[in-house]
């Protein structure tokens, strides 16, 4: 039996994944088409269950594939219906092509996605190169550093796509986060509901009065300005993801913004994280601090759009700056949040701090304070003069030889 | 048997001043699979191709409903999700009227590339109506090999040249792939034959379910004839029997149209280009087993027609 009502500020204790389809459970919406991959699996199958029981009136399609997940989740948009999904790793390699299409039509759809590595070599653990890989297709990508989060994400989620016409994947780390316990507060389902409202599209293809064609053929006289109003939303979409978080904080009373800095105001040393391992360099810099060593740290919440303005004011008082990418872009260069971070720092004329750039925890390898520890460790080196900020990539706990 | 007379005050949904080649059969399919529908609301899909790049330039359309299209593999799931939509919406009290939903897709979109997404639609059950505008080859992108090209034709991808005489193979029978499937509706028609088409889109519709249906559609360009000859190109399909008009109602087959005089297949295949190779003295063997394999299956369809037995 689900328990399905919450008094308001219940505790409970739940995995990513549960909260996740509690959530889904909470908005309800009207269509959700989703394909089976670990680590996202239990999200569907909990919230298939909600609809096998009754306890949701969404219309659930168990697709034959994640490509025809997302192809179904964008019809249903169109359609006028609130649609989601939720996927993982190769389902979201395999929803490629529609990632950009979902986008480009300009839909409010919602994604669960649970990091987890690429193939190959196979590996159904955390990290954060699928979504990495689908950071240029459009879509507004918010990321979790807990259970907690990922649940507030979902809800502010739904919100955020539909003002900003434009679709939201929420992450949490694969297994880290997808499958740990961790005490969370739910809401009551009268206020998730109250806050998400209802769903009123201007236009979709249901409605006969007015009917209309969508996914035309566009071509040079066209396109060009439909691609530059889908950037133009993605830049004014940093306001909406604001506005909902002012709004949430407002109902729920947790505050939230693009990014996260976490004693950060008089560091003189800092890491640049996104997900759960910001939990655990928080820890880092706690002990840290308690040394006399001005330690801080930048949490990235909201990755796409990228918090430029942020980021930027941020770290601008930084000596010595570590961006920690899970995430390998292979590119020969950097990886992707350190190739974020240096743009907007030099693209904002903040040129005087040292930036390196470090790799972790691919595949779900174990990353863990030492770690961390060392991180910081190093930039005290570089703030202090004693070693080099060198260009080159580095790796933690990887065999290299 | 589709009535002239009420067909006649169906309101047209598809307009003239597409940029559909003249002759193309594809434009014809829309606009008589519309009228099938009367004046009940529909929403068309179709998968990446011609029909659908010569319908909707933007900022015109040819669709007085509402038409959607998303990508080429996957018109069922695109079609599948707007009748999801639909299903949720009209529970919750949202939608009161009826509204249908049907997918054109070509061969490519179908046979190949949105194989895998039409046989999962058709498996769950979707009421929707999937109609394949069967040219037999991507004609969109320049008359390439799918795997509905019949054997012998030239296509740029399988072309006849000196050591080869174009497709090598049989086409895949997907009609009967999708009577597989165990749908109420499933059945195989022609560019030509309005009645049949049109009472066939009205059967399909009338299903409250998945339905097929299998249209093959001259392509002027790939096939390489003149415009005027779609029509009859259509029906010596038809009355050689390289193309059956047949339907499977629950289980049922019924062949519709029985020709008077079954023709030899070289009756079709002379006026078009793509099998212009095919008619060289070296080839004969090659018109010899075309004819052979259509004798076979035109003779197994029979049977079961006759047998009137459930597959």
């Amino acid at each position: 039996m689900i328990e399905t009502v919450y008094p308001k500020g219940k505790l409970v204790a739940k995995t990513g994944n549960e909260v996740m389809a509690e959530a889904m459970r909470q908005i309800e919406p009207d269509v959700v088409a989703a394909y089976p991959i670990t680590p996202a699996t239990e999200i569907l199958q909990i919230f298939s269950q909600f609809v096998a029981d009754g306890v949701v009136k969404s219309e659930y399609i168990p697709v034959e594939s994640e490509h025809s997940a997302m192809s179904a989740t964008i019809a249903a948009s169109a359609a006028g219906a609130r649609a989601m999904t939720g996927t993982s790793s190769q389902g979201l390699c395999f929803m490629w092509e529609m990632l950009y299409i979902a986008s480009g039509l300009r839909l409010p759809i919602v994604m669960a996605e649970v990091n987890r590595a690429i193939s190959a070599p196979l590996n159904i653990h955390g990290d954060q190169s699928d979504t990495m890989g689908a950071r240029d297709s459009g879509w507004i990508q918010i990321y979790s550093e807990n259970s907690q989060e990922a649940y507030d994400n979902m809800i502010q989620a739904t919100r955020i796509a539909e003002k900003a016409k434009i679709p939201v994947l929420v992450t949490t780390d694969g297994f880290i986060i997808s499958h740990c316990m961790e005490v969370v507060e739910l809401y009551p389902d009268a206020d998730v509901k109250a806050f998400v409202g209802e769903y009123k599209p201007e236009r979709y293809l249901l409605d006969t009065k007015k009917p209309y064609t969508l996914g035309s053929i566009d071509l040079q006289d066209y396109y060009f300005e439909h691609r530059f109003q889908l950037a133009e939303a993605m830049r004014n979409a940093k306001n909406v993801i604001l506005d909902v978080a002012k709004d949430f904080e407002k109902s729920f009373g947790r505050k939230y913004d693009l990014c996260e800095e976490y004693m950060l105001s008089d560091a003189e040393i800092a890491i640049v994280i996104i997900g759960s391992t910001a939990g655990t360099a928080k820890v880092v810099v706690q002990e840290l601090r308690e040394k006399g060593i001005k330690a801080g740290l930048l949490k990235i919440r909201a990755y796409r759009p990228f918090p430029v303005e942020q980021v930027t004011k941020g770290l601008k008082h930084i000596k010595a700056v570590a961006v920690m990418d899970r995430a390998d872009s292979c590119s020969g260069a950097f990886a992707p949040l350190y190739s974020d971070v240096v743009s907007s720092l030099y693209a904002t004329g903040v040129t005087s701090l040292k930036v390196v750039n470090y790799i972790y925890g691919l595949g779900g390898r174990e990353i863990n304070i030492r770690h961390i520890s060392d991180v910081y460790e190093t930039l005290i080196k570089i703030a202090t003069g004693s070693e080099k900020p060198s260009s080159q990539v580095r790796y933690i706990n990887v065999r290299e030889k | 048997m589709a009535n002239l007379k009420e067909l006649s005050k169906a309101p047209e949904r598809v307009t003239g001043g597409h940029r559909l080649c003249a002759g193309c059969g594809a434009g014809i399919v829309a606009r008589q699979a519309l009228i099938a529908i009367g004046n009940t609301p529909v929403v068309v899909t179709s998968a990446t191709g011609c029909l659908e790049v010569s319908t909707t330039v933007f900022p015109y359309t040819s669709w007085k409903n509402s038409f959607f299209h998303s990508a080429f593999e996957n018109l069922a799931a695109t079609c599948c999700g707007i009748e999801t939509a639909y299903k949720s919406l009209k529970a919750q009290g949202k939608i009161k009227e009826n509204i249908r939903f049907i997918a054109f897709g070509g061969d490519g979109g179908t046979y190949d590339i949105g194989f895998q997404s039409l046989s999962g639609a058709m498996e769950r059950g979707h009421r929707m109506l999937y109609i394949c505008y069967n040219n037999e080859a991507y004609m969109n992108t320049g008359i390439q090999r799918s795997g509905a090209t019949p054997r012998g034709a030239h296509t740029t991808t399988a072309p006849a040249g000196k050591v080869r005489q174009g497709k090598e193979q049989n086409r895949k029978d997907l009609t009967q792939i999708m009577v597989a499937h165990n749908i109420a509706y499933v059945a195989q028609t022609y560019v030509g034959n309005w009645n049949d088409f049109i009472t066939k889109v009205q059967k399909a519709l009338a299903v409250d379910g998945p339905s097929f249906i299998n249209i093959l559609t001259p392509c002027r360009l790939g096939w390489n004839y003149k415009p005027e000859d779609t029509m009859v190109l259509a029906r010596l399909a038809v009355e050689t029997c390289v193309w059956p008009s047949y339907e499977v109602e629950n289980g049922v087959y019924k062949i519709n149209v029985m020709p008077k005089e079954k023709k030899p297949v070289t009756e079709f295949l002379k006026h078009q280009g793509r099998f212009k190779h095919l008619f060289k003295p070296e080839n004969i063997n090659i018109l010899e087993s075309i004819q052979k394999s259509v004798d076979e299956k035109w003779e197994i369809l029979q049977r079961k027609a006759l047998s009137g037995c459930k597959v």
